[in-house]
Formats: structure tokens, sequence, C-alpha cells
């Protein structure tokens, strides 16, 4: 894999003395989704409006395709397209100029049949004749994703693409992400919604105080850090755990009715089996048996209650 | 150079104009004939010739800088102002676009829609009274020079101002006062000595006196002198836009 975005001990500190980022080490690869995930003002924005060009950085190198951002702007914008966080459009423009408009500012011939490839791919064909003030939020939402896409770039960010989006939509939108990997558009995306990495992202980096906590991907990350939890609900009630059972890590629940298992990721894989088996050999028979997976939001959750720990 | 970008931000910006064509076009008109029927025909009847041209012939450049000054420093400001508001300005920050080609596309429109209403108000005044115009080349450069000049320092103000009250402050409070005051309804020979020493500190006098020259052959200062201001002018609004993009104040930052 080559990347596509390689950020080197980049920091921001804004005119009013906020350190928004500190030092950021980031490769994307090309065709990736990476995730963004970090609380409020963590720096997120701050991050991929310097690699777009919006705000400039106040150290550090920002190279998207083999380009510098700050020297090379023209090579590397054209390149990236961006999807804001806020719901920011000409009111009132209708959305086939609006989206032209996109793809001239961006140094580009006109290309209606893209445009119109482009509008009916994002369910907005039918409305290309209407002023954007007569949108709903998330029909607003695709218009920026289409004006983004308007110059076909090679790079997409996605700043907060969900936020206020109601769940048929956001599935819809998952579509669409998807639908753009497939032809080799790099994605990153910022959210505060962890199921939302957790359902799209490849790779998954979390960002708080202005710097990379950790980058990890997707899949590693919940097996390495993810707790498991497995229960099992007894065809009889137990009435102690017997000695062959202490070296595992078992609780009985109150009722003692069902024994539950906790276990780390990966470390434990095999533990499994052995303990069925000699549950079997103990002839304590189960009715049911069901596992749970911590969820990137507990990870998150965790990871970032840890480094404030640690910062305090 | 990306002319496809300089193209689409004009032709934006002049949709806009479309758009509001009542605001934008109708009311510069109606102002100025308000003008030319109060002070051309009504008192100008009861004033004597100055300088051998009729009051109302008199005014009517005055006018037309009046208009073009609070014209393009309005648009010019605006138009880079309301992006800014609305946040559309991200689009415009990370497109590959240089500054000087987002200067060229907003500062072209403005200058274009005041040399519009510019050239609309000299077709209407022509109806009220008699123009005539004995340099018609020095009056399109000096139209040209100062259209492109205010639109500049519209975008200067468009940038700068944080707020509607401080995008307005200008265009409302600075430019009618030095307009007024910079000889367009009088010539300062009427005023003593020292109000016309005064008057030579404003800017705005330069142009009104090229440009009437440039009508009637009468001016309040040589008509080169009005050049030089003119370019002068224009030099420190390119030199505050170079600081401003150079250091992103305003916009990067």
């Amino acid at each position: 894999m080559t990347s596509i975005v390689s950020i080197r001990q980049l920091t921001k500190t804004y005119g009013n003395g906020f350190q928004a980022l500190k030092g950021v080490d980031l490769d994307i690869e090309e065709g990736e989704i990476l995730a963004l995930l970090g609380p409020n003002g963590a720096g997120k924005t701050t991050l991929i409006s310097i690699i777009c060009g919006i705000v400039n950085p106040s150290s550090g190198t920002v190279k998207v395709g083999g380009y510098d951002v700050v020297k090379d702007f023209r090579k590397t914008r054209s390149l990236i397209g961006l999807v804001p966080q806020e719901l920011t459009t000409d009111q009132f423009e209708t959305v086939w100029n609006t989206v032209c408009f996109s793809r001239g500012v961006y140094g580009c011939k006109p290309d209606p049949a893209l445009i119109e490839r482009i509008l009916k791919d994002l369910s907005l064909w039918t409305k290309k004749d209407s002023m954007l003030r007569e949108l709903s939020g998330g029909m607003k939402r695709r218009v920026l994703i289409a004006k983004a896409l308007s110059h076909e770039p090679k790079v997409l960010f996605l700043d907060e693409p969900t936020a206020g989006v109601d769940v048929n939509l956001r599935r819809d939108m998952w579509l669409v992400v998807e639908k753009l990997r497939e032809s080799g558009v790099t994605i990153i995306l910022t959210t505060h919604y962890i199921e939302e990495a957790e359902e799209i992202a490849d790779r998954v980096g979390v960002i708080d105080g202005g710097s990379l906590l950790l980058l990890e991907e997707k899949a590693k990350l919940m097996t390495k850090l993810g707790r498991k939890q497995l229960r099992l609900e007894l065809a009889a009630p137990l009435s102690a755990l017997p000695e062959s059972l202490e070296s595992y890590n078992l609780t009985l629940s109150d009722d003692r009715t069902t024994l539950i298992h906790d276990y780390q990721g990966e470390e434990a894989q095999d533990s499994i089996a052995s303990l069925l088996a000699t549950l079997a050999r103990e002839n304590i028979h189960f009715r049911d048996l069901s596992t749970r997976q911590s969820s990137l939001e507990d990870i998150f959750v965790a990871l970032v209650a840890e480094k404030a720990g640690e910062r305090a | 150079m990306n002319f496809e970008a300089v193209k689409s931000i004009y032709y934006f910006e002049m949709a806009r104009m479309r758009r509001t064509l009542l605001q934008s076009v109708l009311s510069p008109v109606i102002t100025t004939s308000l003008y030319f029927i109060v002070f051309g025909t009504a008192i100008g009847s009861r004033i004597q010739t100055i300088e051998g041209v009729s009051y109302g012939s008199f005014i009517t450049p005055g006018l037309i800088m009046l208009t073009l000054l609070t014209q393009c420093v309005s648009n010019g400001s605006i138009g880079i102002y309301f992006p800014k508001f609305t946040g559309t300005i991200y689009e415009i920050l990370s497109a590959p676009v240089a500054m000087t080609e987002v200067l060229l596309g907003y500062v072209g429109a403005a200058a274009s829609k005041g040399l519009i209403i510019g050239l609309i108000i000299l077709a209407t005044a022509s109806f009220f009274v008699e123009i005539r115009i004995a340099h018609p080349f020095m009056m399109i450069l000096f139209l040209v020079l100062t259209a492109i000049t205010f639109s500049l320092f519209g975008f200067i103000i468009g940038i700068w101002a944080k707020n509607f009250e401080q995008l307005n402050v200008v265009p409302m409070l600075v430019v009618p006062p030095l307009t007024f005051l910079g000889g367009s309804f009088y010539s300062i020979d009427m005023l003593p000595p020292f109000w016309q020493a005064v008057s030579h500190l404003n800017p705005v006098l330069y142009l009104v006196s090229g440009f009437r020259w440039s009508f009637y052959e009468i001016a309040d200062v040589n008509p080169m002198i009005s050049v030089g201001m003119i370019a002068l002018f224009l030099v420190i609004c390119l030199s505050v836009l170079g600081w401003m993009f150079k250091t992103g104040y305003r916009l990067r930052n």
C-alpha cells in the first residue's frame, strides 16, 4: 500500500493561542476508509482543514499524492474533495448551478454528463432545479457531497457526514461511501458516532487534545482492546463452582442460573474450547449461550478517559 | 492560471446581480433621477452656470462617481463577506485557485456591476440635462480605474468585516460624506481658502475633479494629478491585499 496523504509533525496554534494540533504524524493509504474519532474540539476539523488548504499550518508538512499542500496547492487541492461539517449552501442557488459552480472553481471544464451521473447516484436528479433553501437537511448534505465529487477527487474528506441525519439517510450515506471506495476513492471521515466507524471504516484513528492517540486497523483494534463476555444459561441452577473451573475467569450470576466468562480479545480464544470441554466433563449442561463484544464506543471511552487520567 | 475558476466566480457574482435586479440596478437609477429632479431641475434652475456649464450638467459626473463608489465598495465587500458569513467560503479556500484568481473573479464582477450602473446613470442623466463628453477615452479610463480601485477597497472591507455592522460602515458612513464634500455638487473654488485646503485631503475630490474634466474640461485639480491619485490608491489597495493573502488574514487563520 502506498500512502496518498502523509502528515509529519503537524502543529497548529490559532491566533488566540489555542493549540489545536500538537505534532500529528499520520499516513493515509490509497483506497482505504479511515475514520477519525474524537470528542468535540479534539482537532479533527483543524486537521482536515489544513490538509484541504483552508487553514495554514503552524509547522510540519502535509503531502497529498506526493505534493506539498502549501507549495503545490493546485495539485493537492485538485486531488481532494471536501464535505464540510456545517450545512453551508448558497440558499438561492439551484442544485444544478451550485454543483456546476464547484466543478468550475476546481478548474475543470463543464461536464454536464458527469454532473448528471453524480446527481443521479445521490438521488438528487429530481431536485436539480430546486433552490437549496427548499431542500431538507439530508438533501443539503447530499448536495454538499455532490459538490465535493464534481471534480472527481481521489481523496474525499467527510467531516461529520451524518451529524443530524436520520437513520435511513445514514444507511444511504454509507452505501454511497462504499460505492465510492469501490471506485478507488480514498475516504477520510470524522465522526463521533462510533457505530459509523465500526460499520464502514478500515482503520480507526483516535484524536484528542490535538494528538493522535491511536491508529489501528478496526478489526485489530477490536480484538486487541475489545473485551468479550460469554454467558451460559444453565439447564439447572448451580450451587457452587466446581474446583476444576476455578482457573477460568468465571462468575456465577446471583440467581445461580448463568455462568459469565470475561475474556480479552485474542489472548483467550482457545480457552473457550477448553472451558466448554471442562463443563461437559463436569456434567454441567447449558440451555443457551451468547457472547458480547465491547463496541468501539466502549474502547473509545476507555481510551480517552485513560489519556485524560495521564494528563491530570 | 485557473481560468475556469475565475470565470465561475465571475458568472456566479453576476448571476447574483441578475437575481436582485430591482435592488442592484433600479434603485441607483431612481435615486439618481431624484437628485436630478431636485438639484438639477428644481434648485438648479435658480443657480447660475458654473464655469459656463449648467448646474444640472455640472453635477452629473459627481453623481455618477457617488453611485459608482458606493456600488463598487458594497458589491466588492458583500461578494467576499457573504460566503464568509454563510460558510460557503470553505469551497473557495479549498479549491486549487490562488487568491489572486479569487480576487479577479470577485473584483471583476463588482467592477463590472459598478460600470454597468455608472453607464446606466449616465444614460439616465442625458434625459434630464445636456451632456457633453470632451475626452471620451479619459472618461472611460477614470470610470474603469475608479471601479477597479473601489471594488478592491470593498474586497478589503469584506475580508476585514466581522459582522454586517462593520461591513456597512464604510459604504454608508465614509463614502457618502467624502463624495458630498469632494466637490460632487459644487466647485471647491466656491469654498473659503481654509476649506479648499482641507478638501485637498479628500481622495474623492481627485476622482470627481478628473472625471468632470473628461466631460467639460473644467477641474479643481490637474487631471494628471487625478489619474496619479487613483493609481496611488490602487497600489495601496493591492499592497494591503497582498499582505492579507500572504498572512491569511481573517481567511485562513
